[in-house]
């Protein structure tokens, strides 16, 4: 049910779960229905005032902070029976991490999956957004290690919160400064602060730089959750996100070194490998999913 | 000529609370005035209060009773009950003084100290700096020492800085605190003209001499000043 | 000092500086029986330095801290003089306007130059951050800005990318003075800025405050227990004890005929202010 409606979405996810049993003794998707509730609303919160940080009763999750429990929970709480999730971790749906959510939400809420970005209803991620251009009714939802961008410089959680409300951001380019001076250029590539909305600064979560201009204009809805700290937050579709810089040293993405050793593609993130004893580089694409398509396109057996 | 300082009926006691309240009656009922271009010269023996009054009419003692006026800005000005903002004003505009000591702020070059007070009155500062030097080499400080902090300068060095900062503007009115006391006759010959510049230029002056012929070279007139013996009350 | 700090002629009386830049009427903030401040008013005017002196636990830094908008009174009320005529109680703006003075018409000089900069990062970032919080975007101009300050302040440009951790006692305090200057606040306040430095170090700060304050006319309120302090920078005094003023006028008048007993005992402990 690809193209149902994210109020719908919202309205139905409690209703159905019932019905369909999942793992013995286990309510649909892990979590009991007043919490998904709890989320939910905290969600819609997060939705209606763009990048502002809503604090949530995060719930205790069957495996450790910093494994995802924020993302897990924001998913379990927006999850129908006919979504169609896919969980990236890196870019790609292999690694440890988004396998063992993958199975979770299997088994805990017998959804379908897929590692097939166009097809997925909602897409877990840690640290990376799709090369395939998302679409309407898709959502992305993002692991959040430290959702405070103002953190780095003020450790008051009280003092942060007066600086979003004022809109008082000057410290932010107070550490793009001291990139120039330490490296002659904005040497920030994950997590780049960007603000959301003409209103507050926000921290992406650890994409590579390379991502940020796909949270502009997204079609996708983008849902943050960060499970230690036990905050959500959130870009509709359509928001406007700058990431901030300076007239003298634009932002860009960052610059690739070479093309995928396995597609051969030149515009996608690109992870590096040290393949031999003598330090010798490959590139491949980091999107897992994105390489496959492109080198299928290409007639190269991945 | 006309009038530029008022004084009418002022009177000063110390009340020393920290030895027990002692007080120490030292002016009683002083009043004269000071017309343009005139200097009076405040005579009297030691403890009869010369310095305190000078120091009375600069605002660096408080008045209590009695009256002080001015002529500032074309209007008369009661100092007695004046605010410190009005004070400055009339400090920097009107009555200058030279103490018997110059109040050394660190590091201060001696051509900006001497400079200071026509700066403070929005003076340019090559003007500024013309007749500083002027006043310095007429004042025989040797051109080397002018870009140094006067802090290091020998009691009579300082003295001479003092003076050239005294007369760096024609004052309206002016205090002198024994300006020549301890000057050798060169330097003393030179703060004598300086008196009688700004005389011609139409300054009032009031000003305690120790130095017999100096008194009588530049006294218009004399205020005899009671000695007041300091009484236990 | 640089000829970019052309001093403003001091006209005789023009329109600006006849009225305050500050009027303070009856603040009270009280921690107990005498404790804090009480009944405190007066008027600050544009150019002029005010000295709060008075001995630990007179008040002092709980008046410095209700004027500057950090702590709300009991009672009474501090109004700015935002522009022209237009006044601002203070307490009865909000926070964000309160916050938004401090970094920009405002300036606070912390005793502890560590709790006025931020240690961490270089110093052309510490002079620099007003200038980018009020929206400056170029990184190159915020650099050239930042190297100006520092030379106004006496360091060595090259200093520029250096933090301040690497800098003396007295070369961060200069440090904290650029970075409040560099907005051109009109009202400085500082908590005993040469407390913590050496003597020698603190004749060039002082110096350094005296030129500043003249060339930019800049209006200070300035907290001392300090007299020699008072007396070089201070323009006239409040003196305080248990809460309350007990004395105040033009500062020479106070040091040299000091009427209320406590100041009189305050005068007389101290060697040759």
């Amino acid at each position: 049910m690809t193209n149902m409606t994210t109020e719908t979405r919202f309205a139905q996810s409690g209703r159905e779960s019932m019905e369909n049993t999942a793992a013995e003794g286990y309510n649909f998707a892990y979590l009991d229905e007043q919490t998904k509730r709890m989320i939910r609303r905290g969600l819609l919160k997060a939705v209606a005032i763009p990048g502002f940080q809503v604090p949530f009763g995060g719930r205790e999750m069957p495996l450790p902070y910093g494994w995802g429990t924020g993302g897990m929970q924001v998913t379990a709480a927006i999850l129908a029976p006919e979504d169609i999730l896919k969980v990236i971790d890196q870019g790609a749906d292999d690694t440890t991490n988004a396998v063992s959510i993958r199975a979770f939400f299997e088994r805990t809420a017998r959804v379908a999956t897929t590692t097939r970005s166009g097809e997925a209803t909602i897409i877990q991620t840690r640290h990376r957004i799709p090369e395939t251009p998302l679409k309407r009714d898709q959502m992305m939802v993002f692991q959040v290690p430290i959702p405070e961008p103002l953190r780095f410089i003020e450790p008051s959680e009280t003092e942060t919160a007066t600086l979003h409300a004022l809109g008082d951001y000057g410290v932010m380019h107070v550490k793009l400064y001291e990139d120039i001076v330490a490296h002659g250029h904005i040497a920030t590539c994950y997590a780049y602060p960007v603000e959301v909305n003409d209103r507050y600064m926000m921290d992406p979560s650890p994409i590579p730089r390379f991502d940020n201009p796909k949270l502009h204009m997204s079609p996708a809805l983008m849902l943050f959750g960060a499970g230690r700290e036990k905050r959500l937050y959130a870009l509709p579709p359509y928001t406007r996100v700058v990431s901030i810089d300076f007239e003298d040293y634009p932002f860009e993405a960052q610059r690739q070194d070479g093309v995928c050793a396995i597609c051969g593609s030149a515009n996608t993130y690109l992870d590096e490998l040290i393949v031999d004893d003598r330090g010798t580089r490959h590139y491949v694409c980091s999107d897992t999913d994105y390489c496959q398509e492109h080198a299928g396109q290409q007639g190269i057996r991945a | 000529m006309d009038t530029i300082i008022k004084v009418a009926g002022i009177s000063k006691k110390f009340v020393l609370h920290q030895q027990r309240d002692v007080t120490l009656n030292v002016l009683r009922k002083i009043s004269f005035e000071v017309r343009a271009g005139e200097c009076l010269v405040l005579a009297g023996r030691s403890g009869a209060g010369k310095s305190t009054l000078l120091r009375m009419l600069y605002g660096n003692y408080l008045t209590e009773i009695g009256s002080i006026q001015i002529r500032h800005d074309r209007r008369w000005l009661e100092l007695v009950g004046a605010s410190p903002r009005q004070i400055m004003t009339v400090r920097r505009h009107t009555l200058g003084y030279v103490s018997q000591f110059l109040r050394v702020i660190p590091r201060v070059p001696t051509l900006e100290v001497v400079m200071e007070p026509a700066l403070l009155r929005g003076f340019s500062a090559s003007s500024a700096k013309t007749r500083a030097e002027t006043l310095l080499t007429r004042l025989n400080i040797p051109e080397r020492l002018w870009s140094l902090a006067p802090g290091t300068f020998s009691g009579g060095e300082q003295q001479r800085v003092n003076i050239a900062r005294g007369f760096m503007v024609n004052w309206p009115a002016l205090l002198l605190d024994e300006p020549t006391a301890s000057l050798d006759e060169t330097n003393r010959r030179v703060v004598l003209e300086l008196i009688e510049e700004a005389k011609s230029a139409g300054s009032a002056l009031i000003g305690i001499f120790h130095d017999r012929e100096a008194r009588a070279e530049v006294a218009s007139r004399l205020l005899n000043m009671e000695s007041e013996e300091a009484s236990h009350v | 000092m640089n000829p970019a700090l052309n001093p403003t002629p001091l006209a005789d009386e023009t329109a600006a500086s006849t009225l305050p830049l500050l009027r303070v009427n009856q603040l009270t903030r009280l921690f107990g029986h005498e404790k804090g401040c009480q009944d405190i008013s007066f008027d600050l005017y544009p150019g002029e330095v005010l000295g709060l002196v008075g001995e630990s636990g007179s008040g002092k830094s709980t008046l410095l801290s209700l004027l500057s908008g950090r702590t709300p009174p009991d009672r009474g009320s501090v109004q700015y003089r935002a522009d022209h005529a237009n006044w601002l109680d203070i307490y009865e703006a909000g926070e964000a306007r309160r916050r938004q003075l401090l970094r920009t018409e405002w300036g606070f000089v912390e005793q502890n130059p560590r709790d006025g900069l931020r240690m961490s990062v270089s110093a052309g970032a510490n002079i620099g951050e007003r200038l980018m919080a009020q929206g400056a975007r170029h990184y190159g101009q915020l650099r050239e800005t930042a190297i100006h300050w520092l030379q106004q302040v006496e360091i060595d440009a090259s200093r520029v990318d250096d933090p301040p951790r690497a800098f003396s006692g007295g070369m961060q305090q200069r440090l904290q003075i650029a970075r409040n200057l560099v907005s051109k606040p009109r009202l400085v306040f500082m908590d005993e800025p040469t407390g913590g430095l050496d003597v020698s170090v603190q004749a060039r700060i002082l110096d350094l405050l005296r030129s500043l304050v003249r060339e930019l006319d800049l209006a200070v309120i300035l907290v001392t227990h300090d007299l020699a302090v008072a007396r070089l920078l201070a323009d006239r005094l409040l003196v305080m004890r248990r809460s309350r003023v007990v004395e105040s006028g033009l500062t020479d008048q106070i040091l040299d005929d000091p009427q209320h007993p406590y100041t009189q005992l305050l005068v007389s402990s101290v060697l040759q202010a």
